[in-house]
């Protein structure tokens, strides 16, 4: 399977991602300079932490304009995995990828700390691997992680089972205590917590592994031809019936 | 007037009537009016330094050179005043790759990978503009740090403010604490670790002194240094602007506050990020001869610094450098602090790839000199020559000053104890106690064993910091292994098998009461802290903070803390390989509490080893080791109940301090401890709480024979103590061990009741639930700053220079606090 980690001017998280899906599913992963517009070499592609463009006039709303965004865009639309983690989740819903936005946090405080998130549903190829209802321990580290969306939008989220995670404990006023959202085929996931930053005991939390052994688990089981022409079916339609971890293991 | 043409083979041709002094810049005064109406002050230059000037130059020079010579010459840049006593530390050892005088220091890892660290402080732009000052700090340092081509791999911050109690010292202490995270979470640098200390002698003049940690292949060192006759020196990053004018005279003034704010530079992290990651690209390419920050002095320090390292002379053309603002005159481009700029000598012929790089990262990039042999600083602009300077002079030679040193201890007087006793309304009129069982009589009639417990536990200098750590991205670059919180941060090493461990540390209150053994201390505890994780400390960096030079009670506690320091140093192992001074931390006559920070860093070869500081479970035994001390001298305690610093600093005897930590390094490598913390602020009784709230799990102490001194058993801070977990299997092993390292060990208790009980025979002193302790511990700084939490109303008006607005503000808290002195409430929180 075939990686590809976005590097921004400003991003920060890259390189733990890259490591992140290195050491957890052993594959190779590339690191794409935001001007590259093609990635149709990719299975999956992933827009990490950090401060893109200094998070200068709003997180997110600057990167959503680099070329980068035109190739992840493609993906999306061929059903290609396409992960946002924190300022990747930002630019995700500046790109209209993904519904809602990230306000700054209600405290106006940036909070760093390992935090609980449930697993609101499991149907998706970043959440297959874990329980519905299970909890898990993720760091967060944002100043604008609090997540808004109208309330149509957001009963819509909850419906189409499209919220991944949810905080226990709200660090930032997010509504709904959304942590994380699937767009509506389930192939662009974005969250604020940093799974990257759960994959070893000695991070504190290894249960963020199960993300990216989830993703790779999604992409070999696909026939091999899938070449972008047809979407793929939407997230309501697939039935949630995956066990815990049994293919990749911890 | 001279004339320069540029060839085609990208050299300058030499310029004619280099021999002719150098021109007065139309608008600037000229060097008569500057010798007659002696304007030099105003740059920073007394009599004597400006007379000196005129004859090595053998003509007047003109403002822009007396300008120069100013800011070279300031303290901040020349150290003139610590020179003297810095040459006796210890700066040399096996571990040692790069001692001081180079951007930062650097030590060996023993396996091909290097760290290099450095300190250095921010407190005067704090004191004025919080946010911007802190963020700059963190900005600086970090650019110390990769120019040395070393990956940044963590912040560490060392904190002092005034007493919370107070509005201003909230809005500075949120706005700090913001602005080290603004910078440090942007550049993506886990800040890892630090401390936060709150004193009443600090309220006008807080400490911000900031940290960072790099790591290198031990064979890339680069350096500060502008050689091979000929080559381009570049500017790249930032363009120059009017901002930070002054900023290191500045630094170097005594009050701060009557400065203005438009020495303050602004940072712009995001553009820090991007000159961090192309510097190394660029570095990586091996183009780069040498490169500097340009951080304190701007263009001028970085220039004359680089030059001076090579023994050589830089000719810069002013005209070329990219400015922010229009008519910028070569006075101003020179002494600008803008930040994010940095000075880089190519070697010719390489200067595409550093094209190259500059633009994939999207910053400017100019070329605005060339390296020469002549020793020379000279400045064109728009081909005048502006001004010509021997290198040697503006750096080599810069003044030193042997500055009158007191021949006793200042006596300390306790001009600060009303403020400091806000928060504990003691009965501090009665004088200074004489003995130390009136002390503890005092403190006795104040609070009970338990009451004193539960307060230190509160009080914001001992009480948990989350509310500061978690504004701090601590875990970015996903190699944190211990963070904040502990005695020591632990943090991965990319490429090498190793960790390190890095703390901070000094005790601003020991310095005051005897500054030689107060400045062994720092050392001496930092070392044990890093040895409480089980890595064995290489080599420090530090921050020495002192009041002002020119007051020779303060130079007695200069003289005396770098020698205490300098003994710890060479006893302990550990060289120092970079360092700050400064020197004027003062506000309205009062200097600050002498406050030598020390940073160290120490290898740790077997990450899986590594210990914490929270008891882990139930029925395991919980011993200390290290000298038995009952003195209350020098305690927080004390200087709570007399309301200010008390005694003399604990007691510490430097033999049996080494041999304390290389026995807790040896038991942790053998895997003989299962928690480990070291006795410091607050006493064995804060530490023993500290284990209990960190792991949750509960301890009794009964102690089998009566304690004289309860409060001295259980509040003394004498030095060399370490408390450990050892399970009842390893007991036996562990006191033989201890015998053998010849040192004293009590066993003091079992782990185990969700309860925390100690006692001796005559008495039980406390029995109190965990959940308690926890409860009081970490609400105790959130609550303290409740008021600044959450959405803002606006911030605290910001005080601009008026003296007379100042006073009527310090005039009204004190109000405040006599009023709420009388309805005896705690004043930890006021809304």
């Amino acid at each position: 399977m075939k990686w590809a980690v976005v590097v921004f001017p400003g991003s920060n998280c890259d390189e733990d991602a890259v490591l992140a899906v290195t050491q957890v599913t052993g594959d190779s992963v590339d690191k794409v300079w935001y001007t590259q517009r093609d990635l149709s070499g990719y299975d999956a592609v992933i827009l990490p932490g950090g401060f893109s463009y200094g998070d200068y006039l709003r997180s997110g709303a600057i990167a959503r304009f680099s070329p980068v965004l035109a190739g992840v865009q493609e993906m999306a639309t061929a059903g290609k995995l396409v992960l946002g983690i924190c300022n990747g989740f930002q630019v995700l819903t500046e790109a209209g990828l993904l519904p809602g936005a990230l306000l700054r946090n209600d405290h106006l405080q940036f909070r760093c700390e390992m935090t609980p998130l449930e697993v609101m549903s499991n149907a998706s190829p970043f959440l297959a691997d874990y329980k519905i209802g299970e909890v898990i321990q993720v760091p967060i580290a944002h100043g604008e992680g609090r997540y808004y969306a109208d309330e149509q939008t957001l009963d819509q989220l909850v419906a189409s089972n499209r919220v991944g995670v949810r905080y226990l404990r709200n660090p930032n006023g997010s509504l709904r205590n959304i942590a994380g959202v699937l767009n509506e085929a389930g192939n662009v996931f974005g969250l604020m917590p940093h799974p990257e930053r759960a994959v070893a005991d000695w991070m504190g939390s290894s249960d963020g592994r199960r993300v990216f052994l989830s993703m790779k688990r999604f992409v070999e089981s696909q026939p091999v031809t899938r070449k972008g022409d047809e979407k793929v079916a939407s997230l309501g339609d697939r039935t949630q019936t995956v066990e815990v971890g049994q293919s990749h293991g911890n | 007037m001279a004339t320069e043409t540029r060839k085609e083979d990208g050299q300058w041709a030499p310029a004619p009537g280099q021999s002719s002094p150098p021109v007065t810049v139309p608008g600037d005064p000229t060097p008569q009016d500057i010798a007659q109406d002696k304007l030099y002050r105003q740059l920073g230059l007394t009599d004597a330094e400006y007379q000196r000037v005129a004859a090595e130059l053998g003509r007047l020079p003109n403002y822009v050179e007396a300008g120069i010579f100013g800011v070279l010459w300031s303290e901040h840049c020349s150290y003139k005043s610590s020179k003297p006593y810095l040459k006796h530390f210890p700066t040399t050892g096996p571990q040692v790759l790069q001692g001081p005088g180079e951007n930062a220091g650097i030590v060996d890892l023993g396996d091909g990978t290097a760290v290099a660290f450095k300190m250095e402080s921010h407190n005067h732009p704090s004191a004025i503009e919080p946010y911007q000052g802190a963020a700059t700090g963190v900005g600086g340092i970090l650019r110390d740090i990769f120019t040395m081509g070393a990956r940044p791999i963590a912040f560490l911050d060392s904190l002092r403010f005034g007493p919370l109690s107070e509005p201003h010292t909230r809005y500075l202490f949120a706005n700090v604490v913001a602005g080290i995270g603004g910078y440090g979470n942007c550049v993506g640098i886990p800040t890892v670790g630090g401390e936060a200390v709150f004193h009443s002698a600090y309220t006008a003049n807080p400490l911000v002194n900031a940290m960072c940690v790099g790591v290198l292949p031990a064979a890339g060192i680069v350096k500060g240094q502008a050689s091979g006759v000929g080559n381009p020196v570049f500017v790249i990053g930032a363009r120059t602007g009017r901002d930070g004018i002054h900023g290191a005279t500045f630094a170097s003034a005594e009050d701060p506050h009557a400065k203005e704010r438009s020495a303050v530079q602004v940072g712009d992290p995001f553009l820090g990020k991007l000159l961090m990651e192309a510097s190394l690209e660029l570095i990586a390419t091996g183009a780069v001869v040498g490169i500097q920050d340009m951080g304190a002095a701007g263009l001028t320090s970085s220039a004359a610094e680089m030059a001076s390292r090579a023994g050589g002379g830089i000719e810069m053309f002013l005209d070329r450098v990219p400015v922010r603002e229009t008519h910028m005159t070569p006075y101003e481009m020179m002494l600008s602090e803008s930040q994010e700029r940095m000075l880089v000598v190519l070697e010719r012929g390489k200067e595409d790839l550093a094209l190259t790089t500059l633009h994939k990262w999207g910053l400017e990039i100019a070329e605005i000199g060339r390296v020469t042999n002549d020793g020379q600083l000279r400045l064109w602009f728009h081909d005048t020559k502006v001004g010509e300077m021997p290198v040697r002079l503006l750096v080599d030679e810069a003044p030193v000053y042997n500055r009158p040193v007191q021949a006793s201890p200042p006596l300390w007087l306790p001009q600060t104890a009303q403020a400091e006793n806000a928060q504990f309304p003691a009965e501090s009129s009665e004088g200074v106690p004489e003995s130390e069982a009136a002390v503890e009589q005092r403190a006795l009639t104040l609070a009970s064993p338990e009451q004193w417990l539960l307060r230190l536990l509160a009080d914001p200098s001992i009480a948990d910091k989350s509310w500061v750590f978690r504004q701090y991205d601590t875990t970015v670059r996903a190699s944190t292994l211990v963070g904040p919180g502990g005695d020591a941060a632990v943090v991965k090493v990319s490429g090498s098998r190793k960790g390190v461990a890095l703390c901070t540390d000094g005790n601003g209150r020991y310095v005051a009461l005897n500054p030689r053994r107060g400045g062994a201390i720092a050392v001496a505890e930092a070392a044990r802290n890093l040895s409480c994780v089980g890595a064995k400390p290489l080599a420090l960096t530090d921050c020495l903070n002192f009041g002002n030079p020119e007051n020779p009670g303060v130079m007695y506690q200069f003289a005396e803390a770098t020698a205490g320091m300098t003994e710890a140093c060479q006893i302990l192992n550990t060289p120092v390989v970079s360092g700050n001074v400064s020197f004027y931390n003062q506000s309205y006559g009062q200097d600050i509490l002498p406050t030598p920070v020390v940073g160290m860093v120490g290898v740790v070869d077997s990450l899986d080893k590594v210990v914490g500081g929270a008891f882990t479970c139930q029925g395991a035994v919980v011993v200390v080791f290290g000298p038995q001390d009952t003195s209350l001298r020098g305690s927080l305690l004390a200087n709570e109940a007399v309301g200010f610093p008390w005694g003399d600093a604990p007691a510490l005897r430097l033999e049996m301090e080494a041999s304390v930590q290389s026995l807790v390094r040896a038991l942790v490598d053998r895997r003989l401890v299962q928690a480990v913390h070291d006795v410091s602020e607050g006493g064995l009784a804060v530490t023993l709480a500290e284990m209990c709230i960190a792991g949750g799990v509960g301890l009794t102490v009964a102690l089998s024979e009566p304690v004289s001194s309860p409060l001295g058993w259980l509040y003394s801070e004498g030095q060399s103590r370490v408390v450990a977990q050892v399970s009842r299997e390893d007991l036996e092993v562990v006191e033989q061990l201890a015998v053998a390292a010849d040192v004293p060990m009590i066993v003091l208790g079992e782990t185990g009741t969700p309860d925390m009980t100690m006692g001796d025979p005559a008495e039980v002193w406390w029995h109190l639930p965990v959940a308690q302790l926890q409860q009081v511990y970490r609400e105790a700084l959130p609550k303290a700053m409740a008021t600044v939490d959450g959405p803002l109303p606006a911030e605290f008006p910001v005080r601009q220079s008026d003296r007379g607005e100042r006073q009527d503000l310090l005039r009204v808290s004190d109000e405040d606090g006599r009023r709420d002195l009388k309805t005896g409430k705690n004043q930890g929180v006021r809304s």
